[in-house]
This record gives C-alpha cells, structure tokens and sequence, in this order.
C-alpha cells in the first residue's frame, strides 16, 4: 500500500503540444493518502482515463514525476511499479479455470506453488467464488468475472494501489449494489489504497472517501461527498454533484451586497473580488425556499419525481430549479428566498471564499 | 395455438432450388451417371456398375496420388499456419504501415493461379530463371524438371508464397479484435510474452484459425494448376496428384466413365476429410 505524488503531471497524446487546449491533462499537482479510497469523477473526456493510466504506469506523463510513498516511479513499468487494475469490461482468461486465473499473476512473479495454493484458496473464498474454482472462466457471468478481475489484483497482497476504470459499467444494476459494497468491505478489510474512475456520481459519493472531481483536464476539486456538496468550488462541481445540479446566477457585488437583477441579497460579509471579473451566484436547489416572501418568480414546469417535487421557475428572466417536498403548495404569486449559509459566490466559475 | 399452413412458401423457394438444381446437383448427377456406365461417344452407354470403383480403388496409381495429396497439404498446412500467425503478430497495428502490410499481405491473393505458376515456371528455370539461375551459379543442384525432391519444394514454397496471405490476414482480423485492455491486464499480471500469446491472443484466434486451417486444406487438397503449369506432374509421377490425374484420365485418354468413379471418390474423401477437421476442431468449444 503506498502514499501516491502526483507531481506536476501534463499530458499531452499528439507530439509537441502548442496550446494549454492540446493537453489531455492541464496540470495535476495532488498527494493521495495511503490507504485512501479516492473516486476520480467527471464526464467524458475529462481526461480521468488518462490520469488512471498514468498511475498504472500503462502511459508515460509528457511532464512531471509520480511517485509512490516518495519513491520515483515514473520511468518504472507497470509490472515494476506493482499495481492491480481493474477495468471497464471484465478481463478474464477464457481458456483457464477461475482458479488458475486467480494463480496466474502468482506464478508470473515465480512465488512457490504451496504459497500460490494458499492465496488462491483464501481469495476464492473472498470473492464467493470457491464453488466456481475448477470451471473454466469463460461461461461465468459479468459480474462473477469482474470479481476474478478484483481477485487477480487481491491476491498479490503487497499491491501498491489498486485502480479502477468504470468497473461496473457492465454489470447488472442490482449487482451493482452487491459488488460495490463488496469493494467496500474489502477496502476496510485490506486498506489498500484505492483509485476509482466513474462517470456515475452516486458510485463516486457512496464509495470514496475524497471524490476527485476533474473537469476538462483539470481536477477541480477534491473533497468529501458533503464539501462537493455544500461548498463545491467551481462552478462545474456545482452543476455536476446534485441531481439538479446548482443554481448559477449572474450577479453583481457592491461591498456586501448581492445584485440579481433587480433584487438584493445582504451577505454577512464582503467577498474579496477582483475588477471585471464574471460574477455569479450559486444556490443548491434544495437551499431555496418557495412560498409568499421573497423575490417574485414565474413559475414555468413542475417535475415530480416520486418524494419530492422540482419546481422549474424563472427569477428575472433567469432560470431556476427548486426542490420542494411533495405536499408542498406552490402559491399563486409565488416568491423565493435563497438560505443564506447555502449561497457561493464564484468569480470567473471559481469560488470565492467567505476565507479569500 | 394453430399454426397457418400456406403452401405458396413453396414458390419463393422454387428460385434457389432451381439454381442448386442446375449449378449442382444436375452436374453431380450427370457424373454419377457417367460413374456407373462404359460410353464410346455418339452417346452409346453401357451399364458397367461398380467396374469403375472397383478398378480406381485397386489401383496403385490412385493411391500414390492420394498419399502425395495427403503429404502436400500436411506441408502446406504445417507450414502456411505457423508461419501466418508470426507474420500477423508481428503486423503494426496502428499507423502508415498497417495499410501498407495489407495491400502487400493481399497482392499475391489477387493473381489467378496459372498466372503464379506461370511465374514460379519462370523464375525456378536454371537457363534464364532469377532464382534457377542464381542457385545454379552458387554451385546448388537445383533442377525442378528432373528432380523429384526440387519439382516438391517449388510446389511448396509456390503455394506458401501464394497461400500464406490468406492465413495472415485471418489471424490479424483475429488479433486486431482483442481489445487493449487485454494487454494491459497481462502486463499487470505481469505475463511474459508466451503467455500472452498463449492465453489471451490464441484464444481470441481461435475461430479465425479454424477458418483458415479449414480453407487451407480444402484448398491445398484440390490443388491443381499450379503443379501443373509448373511441372505438369512430374518429373514421372513425382508431382502428379489427384486432380491432376484425374484431368489426365478424363481429358487426356477420354475415359469418361473411370473419371468420373474417380471425382466421386475424391469428392467424397474431401468431403470426409473436411467434417472430421471440423468436428475435431469444434469439440473444444463443446467441451464448454
């Protein structure tokens, strides 16, 4: 298990790259603990894969060092640099037996047949697959496969870290549930350090301790589930964490007061802001509260979504989500007032801190 | 629940059994016909039976070209498969030289087959053939026309030379179709390069090979044109396989009737020979 140095990291696929644009990876300049379970998550071509790749050692950074509990591991091979990882679609050895393919990376690495026994044993029977040992891998389902995959990584109980990529993309979605609290339980039990790649924010919330959240080639933030939720400090964080995602207002500051339009909020304290600046307001839609104070709105749809309502409304031509629960009433003028501890202020999409 | 009958299905298969009918079981049948009957033109036949079954599998000529059929496509298939696999896992697989491979890999696909015996014709002559020549020169005995052993390995390499693509461009598809993630898995495992081959891209594999392995022998077992525009089976009967002399017997002394016992016979061994590739090939994957 090992404390993983991500220094300065660029990476760039094309030769020579000109422009910040041509990096796949801007700069990533992060310590992950050891024993961490971290959720890397973003969209598509974020370059999440890329950063997963680079620590597996299976790309080699245009810039920058990695480095593993201090040791410089960068020019070292994947096989050197002593990594499981886990992948988007199973990978198994068709022509081998579930037990030889969890005894396959033990004999690469020539450790005596009694030992590889042993561990092959214990882990099938980690992975609830000791009745399957002697079929051949091939004609097992999706999930029992991802499970050899995780095994084959497990087995070699020295690994340094063990990575994800989408793992459960595959699977069905009530295994879903039963694999990912199985990872969990074996990330209490083990206390290998973990990296997890997701698209899926429930996956990355529910699972890791500190979610990455990377956003065009840039993490963004890193943080607890609460602290993406509560204080996400980019703008894309907002709108990415949160099903709906955060309310962004382009506003004006004067001192301690927030203009939106017409309307005024007083904040508590006076944001630090450069001149010419793009000023908005974020505001969770569980943070707003509809009734007959306020700022006058319009409201335009409303979407029921089982327990709770949104209210698609319209505050001065800007447009607004609000969740309210089910029996709320919606007034016939109706009016919002935003929760005060629940407002962020961003210059140019990047937070500005009550602290700043 | 009831099922409709409608016997007008009958007519939109009228088409395709008509063309069978004509493009192969009329032929088939007309040499059957032949098989069992003595004819001297003017369209005269007598009822001659099993004679001529009887006279080809007692004949030693029959089955020394079967024994040399058996032999040849034993080294073209011992050959051609091993030596297509390298030749695809050492292909690029990605960048300029991926379509120059194919386009190379494909060329000797394209050339009709009298046209590379023609060439080996040429080029394996000890007067003026490049390669006849050059080994003449290096002080080689090499002399396809006289030489028995000469006349086999020009028939062979001919058809490695022709025939190898084939094999190449079926493993690569094979190996082309192994997603990376495969590798990169082996690479954590930390497998050698054997291992690779053996557990992930021979596998993948598997059901090209069966094609081509297939293919190949089926087609070597029927070889034809170019042994014969090469050394026209010889020299004596060293070259002379079945086809061969099967064309010999019927069109060189005209007898129709042993000729066709003769393709019936070698239709059938093809055909035997063939499902029990097949079968034997296939059982692994029952086993699953």
């Amino acid at each position: 298990m090992a404390r993983i140095t991500l220094d300065h990291i660029r990476h760039a696929y094309g030769p020579n790259p000109k422009s910040d644009a041509a990096y796949a990876l801007r700069e990533v300049d992060h310590e992950w603990a050891d024993g961490g379970a971290y959720a890397l998550l973003g969209p598509s071509g974020c370059g999440k894969t890329t950063l997963l790749n680079i620590i597996s050692g299976l790309l080699q950074p245009s810039h920058g060092r990695i480095l593993f509990d201090g040791k410089d591991v960068t020019n070292l091979s994947t096989q050197e640099r002593n990594i499981a990882q886990v992948f988007q679609f199973p990978v198994i050895y068709d022509t081998m037996t579930v037990y030889d393919n969890l005894a396959f990376p033990l004999r690469n690495r020539g450790i005596a047949e009694p030992d590889v026994d042993r561990r092959v044993r214990e882990m099938l029977e980690i992975i609830d697959l000791s009745d399957w040992s002697n079929r051949k891998a091939q004609r097992l389902t999706a999930d029992q496969k991802q499970k050899i995959s995780l095994g084959r990584g497990l087995v070699r109980n020295d690994v340094n870290a063990i990575l994800f990529d989408e793992p459960l993309t595959v699977i069905d979605p009530h295994m879903k549930w039963v694999l990912r609290s199985q990872l969990k339980r074996f990330h209490k039990q083990f206390g290998f350090t973990m990296v997890y790649v997701t698209h899926d924010q429930t996956e990355a919330l529910t699972f890791a301790d500190k979610v990455v959240v990377m956003y065009d080639g840039e993490i963004v933030q890193i943080g607890t589930p609460a602290e993406l939720f509560e204080r996400p400090s980019h703008t894309f964080v907002g709108y990415f964490i949160g099903s709906p995602g955060m309310n962004v207002i382009p506003a004006e500051i004067h001192g301690s007061t927030i203009k939106l339009g017409a309307e005024t909020i007083a904040l508590d304290y006076a944001p630090k802001i450069d001149a010419g600046g793009r000023i908005e307001l974020g505001i969770r839609p569980e943070f707003i509260r509809l009734g007959r104070e306020g700022m006058p709105v319009t409201v335009t749809r409303i979407e029921d979504i089982g327990r709770r309502r949104i209210v698609r409304a319209s505050l001065g031509g800007q447009s607004l989500a609000i969740v309210v629960s089910e029996d709320a009433e919606v007034p016939a003028e109706p009016r919002v007032t935003f929760d005060p501890v629940a407002l962020n202020i961003y210059a140019n999409s990047w937070r500005v801190g009550r602290e700043a | 629940m009831e099922k409709t009958w409608n016997n007008k299905a009958w007519f939109l298969v009228l088409p395709v059994l008509l063309l069978v009918a004509f493009s192969a079981a009329i032929p088939l049948m007309t040499v059957v016909n032949y098989s069992v009957q003595d004819t001297f033109g003017n369209n005269a036949f007598f009822w001659a039976g099993t004679d001529w079954f009887d006279d080809i599998l007692h004949s030693a000529r029959f089955w020394e070209a079967l024994q040399r059929n058996l032999l040849f496509s034993f080294i073209i298939l011992a050959i051609e498969i091993p030596l297509g696999i390298f030749i695809a896992l050492n292909m690029p697989k990605k960048g300029i030289g991926v379509p120059v491979c194919l386009v190379l890999m494909a060329l000797p696909l394209l050339i009709p087959w009298n046209v590379v015996g023609t060439i080996w014709q040429v080029f394996g002559r000890v007067d003026i053939g490049l390669l006849g020549h050059t080994l003449a020169a290096l002080g080689i005995d090499y002399n396809y026309v006289r030489d028995p052993l000469d006349a086999w390995i020009t028939v062979v390499v001919m058809d490695v030379w022709h025939w190898t693509s084939l094999v190449v461009l079926l493993c690569y598809a094979g190996l082309v179709s192994i997603p990376d993630a495969y590798y990169q898995a082996a690479k954590i495992d930390g497998a050698s390069r054997w291992s690779v081959f053996r557990y992930i891209q021979l596998p993948k594999m598997k059901r090209v090979l069966l094609i081509a392995v297939l293919l190949r022998f089926m087609d070597s077992f029927m070889i034809y044109t170019e042994p014969f525009v090469v050394t026209g089976g010889g020299p004596g009967n060293s070259t002379t396989f079945l086809s061969i002399d099967l064309v010999k017997t019927a069109v060189g002394q005209f007898d129709l009737g042993p000729a066709a016992a003769m393709s019936i016979v070698y239709f059938l061994i093809i055909l035997l020979l063939s499902w029990i590739f097949y079968t034997v090939m296939t059982s692994s994957d029952a086993d699953n």
